[in-house]
């Protein structure tokens, strides 16, 4: 009886193992349809504020939701910049720099129908800032609140104005807003109102639940339908205010794909047509079959980030310098990083409006390094010895250990003894709040955590001014430099764009010239894409705009 | 037997809340932050300290142990902190994609195992032993996440014919056993049925070649049983062994396999862990590892009473 229960079994797996393959099954309707493998290893959250940082933003953020400011996407080679969203125009207060008064573009609708209005804004405001509103989200306020560290409360003016206050006077407000997005009040009442729980908050809970199930935003993609960890299927909203944004694509598959060499293999088999971050190994096979690889500078700096306490070796600006002429920045990605990568002059490249005009040029100049650390009384025979805390892989953080070995070779022949602490990933990014004088640094004077330079606070200020350091927020290595403060109260307290970003340009500078980091490389978001997916623009952003793409 | 039943089951409520301690221990004292998916490092004190409050870290860790057994006695594992979503929904989810996966490759795994196994301690000593030997030790020796990479290279890249990652055109949602669906089963099933076909081969190799050495045999020879019925006499000796590590198996392949789900994207439990471990979410961290452990655990209860209504003999011990 067994035996023959095992026949028919074997006789089925070889029918499924050894049957030929049926034609791959191709989208039934006649509409385009864009799949895209993500690394990410969920979907993002739909439910308004994406989790897993600016992938996140970047797939279920900028896709359904608008917020007031948004980024110009269209250009591969000019700086993305902050430009109007939902909002059309905003000015601050002459009296009272606390007081922004935001104008709200008329006839934007919801996906659901309802309009978008200044009670809309106000709801989406409290839905991450008033702990008494019954919207409010404690798992959306992590990831919200902390990109908009000033904001305090919204105020409806009339339906199309909005007053926003900020806890002090803080001209990087609208930048900080590209990160809220905005969901559909109604649609959420709907839910709210439907829901089962025990008090407000289990509903409220119960409610945001069904909102991320089937989100309404206005943004130019509608969500069609979502299996948590697998897909998530958008449609194009051909409603969207923006006409020039309207998608080209009818359908846009996201998939979660964290295996780097699964992406590929998707991609190469006709899975998908997009993956973002291919194996590098894959990428002449890719070329080799047609596929269209693309890459461009990140607002994303791979850093050392100097310990700058009493006895640090980093307190001398010569060997901050020495260390930052010694290392071959083009060997690095030529050689290590097959091409993915931009070299690191700063935090900002010449072309972006903060770049300003640094008088320490950053490039490879070992006799230069080798003079300087000489000076500092270094050479041979007394080489100086730095600790640096990294991790074996990470979030942005490209190949940590090989480009840190390759880092201590280079800063070997500067009379550099580079010793690692390698930690876990989670652990750096926890030790990173904590700083350099705490037992966690483990004698480390220098981290090696990756960052995001989207916006002046993520980019400069939590590292530079010295009320950022430890436990407040990420300056890890307790800088202290009066200039640095006073440029950005300069730069956080000038209102006019132009001003503010000269003042952003300056205090970058300084932050070159003192050498305060040792700048590496930018990641480029590499993605590679099947040759029938035209129209692809990749900024110099995190994010890209979907709605350019069309398919052959 | 039911005395005998009773007893296991009595065994099994100790190793239970051992279990739920143990995860729940596990996943606390490793270091960093629990809050990690939901608050950046960025964010300000204050905000840390509002967000630990509403998640319950603030409380002290008995406390909060004993706060998440009892809701988990109640089927409620919390939700998680990245999506929000319920821990108990997820997690079943993933495991019935893990059972679907688990349960092709343990058909494809047992049945070349025992026919490998039966083949190889009946021909013992001959090159057909050495041939079925040596597809047990490959299945056991070759890394199955490499093997899962070659397969999909070999079918997915270049022939085209199988896909190469998920579980359904349409993801797992709506599931189907035909062949539009099943297509996507065959290679994580092959991958995965490696290791208990190897290890089932040499399980049964070995018992076979025991069991007809032993006299009994050579005494039903003896009195003229046809070779079919002797060979029935030594399969009937050798179950109880092979289901025990059958059953193993089994347990392990329901466990899931992070690195051959998250090779195929293959929604099931393993992937699940991988991505609850990468994004730090504790509650669902907890939770699967939980599930998974009790199912160990019922799984070998459910061993145990299997094997010894097979052979009596074990009930007595």
């Amino acid at each position: 009886m067994l035996i023959k229960k095992n026949k028919t079994r074997a006789a089925l797996i070889a029918l499924l193992a050894l049957g030929s393959a049926a034609a791959w099954p191709r989208v039934a309707s006649a509409d385009t349809v864009l799949r895209i493998g993500m690394t990410a290893a969920d979907i993002p959250r739909t439910l308004g504020q994406p989790d897993q940082g600016f992938e996140g933003n970047r797939f279920t953020g900028l896709t359904m939701y608008d917020a007031l400011t948004g980024w110009d996407l269209s250009s591969a080679d000019k700086a993305s910049v902050v430009i109007p969203g939902l909002a059309t125009e905003w000015k601050v207060d002459d009296a009272d720099k606390t007081k922004w008064t935001f104008k709200l573009r008329p006839g934007v609708t919801f996906h659901d129908g309802s309009p978008f209005n200044a009670d809309a804004v106000v709801w989406n405001v409290e839905k991450v800032l008033k702990q008494d509103a019954p919207q409010f989200d404690a798992s959306q306020v992590g990831v919200t609140a902390s990109r908009m560290p000033t904001l305090a409360s919204a105020k409806k003016i009339d339906d199309m104005t909005v007053e926003l206050t900020t806890k002090e006077p803080d001209s990087f407000l609208p930048i900080n807003l590209t990160n809220l997005f905005m969901a559909s009040p109604a649609k959420w009442q709907h839910f709210y109102d439907n829901a089962e729980g025990a008090d407000a908050k289990a509903k409220s809970q119960a409610a945001w639940t069904a909102f991320a199930k089937d989100a309404a935003g206005t943004g130019p993609w509608k969500m069609a339908s979502f299996t948590p960890r697998e897909r998530l299927e958008l449609v194009k909203n051909a409603s969207y205010w923006n006409k020039d944004r309207v998608p080209k694509v009818d359908k846009m598959v996201l998939l979660p794909m964290p295996e780097a060499n699964a992406r590929t293999a998707a991609l190469l088999s006709g899975q998908v047509d997009w993956v973002e971050a291919p194996a590098p190994d894959a990428l002449p096979e890719l070329k080799q079959r047609g596929f269209k690889l693309y890459a461009n500078e990140q607002p994303h700096v791979w850093p050392w980030q100097f310990s700058r306490v009493e006895g640090s070796p980093w307190n001398d600006i010569r060997v901050r310098k020495a260390a930052n002429l010694c290392v071959d920045r083009e060997g690095l990605k030529d050689g290590l990083l097959a091409g993915l990568m931009v070299p690191a002059s700063g935090t900002f490249e010449p072309g972006h409006p903060w770049r300003g005009s640094p008088t320490f040029q950053i490039k490879y100049d070992k006799p230069a390094a080798q003079k300087l650390m000489q000076e500092a009384g270094f050479g041979p025979n007394k080489k100086l010895e730095v600790k640096i805390q990294t991790s074996a892989s990470g979030s942005g953080q490209m190949q940590p250990l090989p480009m840190n070995e390759y880092l201590q070779q280079a800063l070997a022949e500067c009379y550099f003894d580079v010793k690692l602490d390698v930690i876990e990933w989670n652990t750096l990014f926890t030790n990173w709040r904590r700083g350099a004088k705490d037992p966690s640094a483990n004698g480390s004077n220098a981290t090696n955590v990756t960052y995001a330079a989207m916006d002046p606070f993520f980019a400069l200020v939590r590292f530079l001014q010295s009320g950022m350091a430890p436990p407040v927020s990420n300056n890890w290595g307790f800088i202290n430099n009066p200039k640095f403060d006073e440029l950005v109260k300069k730069a956080r307290q000038t209102f006019d764009p132009s001003a503010r970003d000269a003042a952003l340009a300056e205090l970058h500078a300084a932050s070159v010239d003192d050498a305060a980091f040792l700048y590496v490389a930018h990641d480029v978001g590499p993605r590679a894409i099947s040759p029938k997916v035209t129209g692809v623009v990749q900024p110099k952003s995190w994010f890209i705009d979907f709605s350019l793409v069309s398919m052959n | 037997m039911l005395a005998y039943i009773a007893r296991r089951i009595v065994y099994v409520i100790p190793i239970v809340i051992s279990v739920a301690l143990v995860c729940f221990l596990l996943v606390h004292i490793t270091p960093g932050d629990p809050l990690v998916a939901v608050l950046p490092a960025d964010a300000s004190q204050e905000l840390a300290a509002q967000l630990r409050a509403a998640y319950g870290f603030d409380r002290p860790l008995p406390v909060q142990f004993g706060l998440w057994l009892l809701r988990a006695l109640h089927g409620d594992l919390g939700n998680s902190i990245a999506t929000g979503r319920p821990v108990l929904a997820e997690v079943m989810r993933a495991v019935s994609n893990t059972v679907t996966l688990a349960i092709a490759a343990a058909i494809i795994g047992f049945t070349m195992g025992i026919l490998l196994g039966l083949i190889a301690g009946y021909f013992r000593e001959t090159w057909i032993d050495k041939v079925a030997t040596s597809f047990a030790i490959a299945g056991v020796s070759v890394p199955h996440y490499w093997l899962g990479m070659v397969l999909v290279i070999i079918f997915s890249v270049q022939l085209n014919w199988l896909p190469a990652v998920g579980a359904g055109p349409n993801g797992s949602n709506s599931w189907a056993w035909d062949w539009a669906h099943l297509k996507y089963l065959v290679l994580p099933a092959i991958t995965t049925s490696v290791i208990p076909m190897g290890i089932v081969t040499r399980t049964v190799r070995a018992l076979t070649g025991d069991i007809l050495s032993q006299d009994f045999v050579e005494a039903l020879r003896a009195k003229g049983l046809h070779e079919t019925g002797v060979f029935r006499h030594v399969i009937k000796n050798a179950a109880p062994t092979a289901l025990a590590v059958m059953g193993l198996q089994l347990g392990y392949m329901l466990g899931g396999s992070i690195l051959i789900e998250t090779v195929f994207s293959w929604p099931g439990s393993g992937f699940l862990l991988n991505s609850a471990i990468f994004q730090r979410d504790l509650p669902l961290l907890q939770g699967t590892i939980l599930i998974l452990a009790l199912f160990f655990v019922f799984l070998n209860l459910l061993v145990d009473i299997a094997q010894a209504a097979i052979d009596p003999r074990i009930k007595r011990g």
